[in-house]
């Protein structure tokens, strides 16, 4: 799964969802694959508009990129920087989260990451 | 017409196979109607890419036409593209469905992002749906198969593919068990702008599920905008859209 998709998702137990410690997931002996996925600057910088940048931040530092900014790039930025560009296209889009765990910060529960599908079904005792 | 994304390579003993009311989510989703009603809603000068998500995609047939036609049904292809499903062969199947439309659609389509294994929304962040697309299983039943497998290894081969299949068809009372949870987590799903496409049949009686959706705080409405099937019966079959606010 891409870096991009963990910022839309949160720990699926019910008590979770209000706090600030089940966002984002964090993951855990994670092995990354890179898929090859042609860049689109326009859906990209459009991207940032929408995504939790401090989200982000603390899974590329997790999984060991090199720390982001503090403040996501601007439109102009990215235009103006292509190697700024491909990276975040790069970290977003083209790495894979293809085996592991995501745990959540609040309960400490772990879904398993199977061939880069996540597994978020509880079970029954925590539903 | 559009093309139907190709499924050939979805293994039918495990996973729901593309039918009549898969049918009916595609012909509305890019019927004139629902088209102009997705090109006002999400304008690509908004430039905040929406999200769609499909619940319980099955083959991924109809996620897979809405990210590979993104250009005719929200007349730009900035859009992000996710699934749930709880059957782990439906989300094998479902990325490869939509990479394939995608690379054979002409305008080049939208963003599929990736199918998580998971119960209906649960694992999606509060506020972060612009669309949801769910073709339910809607079919009254006595029961409802259990989520996880029941059992260990010594289950039969059988035995599991019956579960997987029924889970894509069993409603529980009313075929609305699994709709009415569905429903009930719209409010923290949806973003401000998010609408939903829900399927129903005629037993899931859509008027008073229509009804209960407009009494919802906060302004709901409520609109059947595809119909299709047998005229009588259980089996006929309508697409609710869901949305907040006046427009």
């Amino acid at each position: 799964m891409k870096l991009l998709t963990l910022n839309f998702l949160t720990c699926a137990v019910k008590a979770c969802k209000s706090s600030s410690e089940s966002f984002p997931l964090h993951p855990k002996d994670a092995e990354l694959a890179q898929d090859e996925v042609e860049l689109n600057p326009q859906l990209l910088t459009n991207i940032l508009h929408r995504i939790d940048w401090n989200a982000l931040r603390t899974t590329a530092t997790e999984l060991g990129f090199p720390e982001l900014p503090g403040q996501a790039p601007t439109e102009e930025e990215l235009q103006a920087d292509e190697k700024k560009m491909k990276d975040l296209h790069n970290l977003l889009i083209e790495t894979q989260l293809m085996e592991g765990k995501l745990v959540c910060g609040h309960c400490g529960h772990e879904y398993a990451v199977r061939e880069g599908i996540a597994n978020f079904l509880l079970p029954s005792h925590l539903v | 017409m559009l093309p139907t994304p190709d499924t050939s390579h979805v293994p039918y003993t495990h996973v729901y196979e593309p039918a009549e009311d898969s049918f009916l989510l595609l012909d509305t989703l890019s019927s004139e109607s629902e088209t102009s009603f997705l090109q006002s809603h999400f304008p690509a000068s908004n430039h905040t890419p929406p999200l769609i998500l499909e619940v319980g995609p099955g083959s991924g047939v109809v996620i897979a036409f809405i990210t590979a036609n993104a250009a005719s049904l929200f007349g730009h292809t900035d859009i992000l593209a996710f699934a749930v499903d709880v059957n782990r062969f439906a989300c094998t199947a479902t990325p490869k469905t939509a990479r394939n439309a995608v690379h054979e659609s002409e305008t080049g389509g939208g963003l599929f992002l990736d199918a998580v294994q998971g119960d209906l929304t649960t694992p999606l962040r509060q506020g972060q749906v612009d669309v949801l697309v769910f073709n339910p299983p809607y079919v009254p039943t006595d029961a409802l198969p259990t989520i996880t497998p029941r059992g260990q290894k010594e289950e039969g081969k059988f035995e599991e593919e019956s579960r997987l299949l029924e889970l894509a068809y069993a409603g529980g009372k009313d075929g609305m068990e699994i709709t009415e949870r569905l429903l009930e987590a719209l409010p923290e799903t949806l973003s401000e702008r998010g609408v939903a496409y829900v399927l129903l049949c005629a037993g899931n009686r859509p008027e008073e599920v229509k009804e209960r959706i407009r009494a919802w705080e906060g302004g709901w409405r409520a609109e059947t905008v595809g119909n299709s099937g047998r005229q009588a019966g259980w089996e006929r079959l309508c697409i609710v859209r869901i949305w907040r606010g006046a427009t």
